[in-house]
């Protein structure tokens, strides 16, 4: 699949802005903080209804505008899809697929399928679990929208419990309190958690070997990637093929009647796939705290390009292969890794790319260029 | 802000539920500039409500008298119960005049997070009123959403043992719809309860 054609209103720092894209290549080229994320930030908003930078709306929107829009004409296997999204930041996003409106914003989920690479993407490796854990459930959603309702479902009994274990921990405790209400929650997320789990844990072993391959393009080095998965069930339910849903269901309902009296201290769940790892390591050494700046740059970058390998390798399935974004990537890398990460992408249906000079696009990237200065968006080849 | 007694109005009507500020101010100009005999019927209206409606001892329902229309009606069925949330969810349950039993109203769902229990539920009534033994199957009707569901699972398992027969109703693709119109969670809900076509 491919963007064709990307139009935005009060978005970002655009009143407006009529960008027409091709397949292949396109370079956006401009000097810093004249809008070039912006453009890619909008085209990740269209597939993950999120931005790659902030966690919130408000920031997407305009400085004194209420409301701002994005459009997307999205070319898949021949047909053409319109897809329009109204961001009301503090209100619920309106969307529309090819002029008519559709119930949720989450139905677009699907329609556009990107990966993006971006420098803030080098936490992948270097900063907290969280960011891995998210990772995984992005990667997730994008292969099966379905998964963005169990995860939104798990976060909410999550909250619940959490409320519940804070409020009622003290009376619980004291020997006065109802239990049952707690072994009610303890199933709800059970039964949520073991989903999520497993399909994590799948995931994790079908990313793999993509990782492994990729770090080994990107980087020209021997050293040898691992992926683990790291749950509080203990260190089995990474390692070797994964447990079904049922059998995760009843670890995570022990696990939780193991560590309740702590839970009930502590006022917040112990257990669940919100507190695992994925472990990243290079030979013998986790890549976290060990890794040079270097390998952490091309660790990330073949996560990310795992990422699109899997979705690519999915698309069999009639979706499309995946638009690949490079936000501001190539000035990071020396000579070698630029040329590889070049030759990799080279054949991708759709690239987009931004850069603050036009001599950190690799001349093997040679493509179409769109000058991004002011505000202005100007197609120069 | 407006004088006085005309600000005063739209405060209390902004504090009902779905009436934000603008609304409030519309309603309000609405009311000064209608018929006084109209205003006057819904001041009559509301008194009586406040003073007249009571909810039934025995169900939870809104009632004019100590005990509801349903529970006093003795052609409805005493051996089926249907647990609910609101006293709403009673007249969308009477409008399909499917069910015969009687009822019995929560006043809401277990959520922690607005910090409501059991404890602040009608719970303790539900099991005073299961005692008599007169009922033989509870149906859990509260909302098919993540609280409800947590409510369910709770009274599925305080009832339980106690002998009854519990259900709890289907989710699944709503009638006369399209089934590419569902959304997934719905759809696989369906799947789950799918049930065997006996021809």
């Amino acid at each position: 699949m491919h963007v064709t054609h990307l139009s935005l209103t009060d978005f970002r720092s655009y009143p407006t802005a009529e960008v027409p894209l091709d397949p292949g290549v396109t370079a956006l080229v401009g000097p810093n903080g004249q809008g070039k994320t912006n453009l890619v930030e909008a085209v990740g908003y269209v597939a993950t209804l999120g931005s790659h930078r902030v966690s919130t709306d408000a920031p997407l929107v305009r400085l004194g505008a209420q409301r701002a829009v994005v459009r997307a004409a999205i070319a898949r296997a021949g047909r053409s899809t319109l897809v329009e999204l109204e961001l009301v930041p503090g209100g619920a996003n309106r969307a529309r697929v090819n002029r008519a409106p559709v119930p949720r914003a989450r139905e677009v989920l699907g329609v556009l399928r990107t990966v993006l690479f971006a420098p803030e993407d080098l936490a992948l490796v270097k900063g907290d679990p969280v960011g891995r854990r998210r990772f995984l459930d992005e990667l997730l959603v994008a292969l099966a929208p379905r998964f963005a309702g169990v995860r939104s479902d798990y976060d909410r009994v999550l909250r619940q419990r959490n409320a519940l274990l804070k409020s009622a921990g003290a009376t619980i405790r004291a020997g006065r309190g109802d239990v049952r209400t707690l072994d009610v929650w303890d199933s709800h997320l059970a039964e949520a958690g073991a989903e999520l789990l497993a399909a994590r844990l799948h995931l994790v072993d079908d990313l793999t070997p993509y990782v492994r391959n990729a770090y080994a393009a990107v980087s020209r080095a021997g050293t040898d990637v691992d992926l683990r998965y790291r749950s509080g069930l203990g260190d089995d339910v990474g390692d070797g093929p994964p447990p079904g849903r049922d059998e995760l269901r009843d670890r995570l309902l022990e696990a939780m009647a193991r560590s309740r009296a702590t839970e009930l201290d502590r006022g917040v769940s112990l257990v669940g796939p919100h507190r695992d790892e994925l472990v990243l390591s290079l030979g013998p050494f986790p890549a976290r705290g060990y890794a040079s700046h270097g390998e952490c740059w091309s660790l990330a970058l073949a996560l990310r390009l795992a990422g699109y390998e899997l979705l690519r390798a999915d698309a069999a399935a009639g979706d499309g292969e995946p638009v690949l974004v490079l936000d501001d990537v190539f000035a990071e890398l020396d000579a070698g890794r630029r040329r590889r990460l070049a030759e990799l992408v080279s054949g991708a249906e759709q690239v987009l790319v931004t850069a603050a000079v036009p001599e950190d696009v690799p001349d093997s990237l040679a493509g179409a260029r769109i000058d991004v200065a002011d505000g202005e968006v100007r197609r120069v080849r | 802000m407006y004088e006085g007694v005309v600000q005063d109005l739209i405060d209390e009507l902004g504090r009902l539920p779905g009436v934000g500020p603008k609304s409030a101010q519309r309603i309000a100009f609405h009311l000064l500039q209608s018929d006084p005999v109209d205003v006057r019927r819904l001041v009559a209206a509301l008194v009586e409500v406040t003073e007249k409606v009571r909810f039934c001892e025995l169900c939870g329902n809104v009632s004019a008298e100590d005990q509801c229309r349903i529970c006093r009606d003795p052609r409805r069925d005493a051996a089926v119960l249907c647990v609910v949330e609101e006293p709403k969810d009673v007249v969308a349950i009477e409008k399909t005049r499917e069910f015969r039993g009687r009822y019995h109203v929560l006043g809401g769902a277990i959520s922690p997070i607005e910090g409501i229990g059991p404890d602040d539920l009608r719970v303790k009534e539900l099991v005073t009123r299961l005692a008599s033994g007169e009922v033989t199957e509870i149906i859990l009707a509260t909302d098919p959403n993540l609280e409800g569901e947590a409510t369910a699972t709770y009274l599925a398992r305080l009832l339980k043992p106690m002998g009854l027969k519990v259900t709890r109703l289907a989710s699944g693709l709503p009638v006369g719809g399209d089934l590419e119109y569902a959304d997934e969670l719905t759809l696989g809900r369906a799947f789950e309860g799918r049930r065997l076509l006996d021809v």
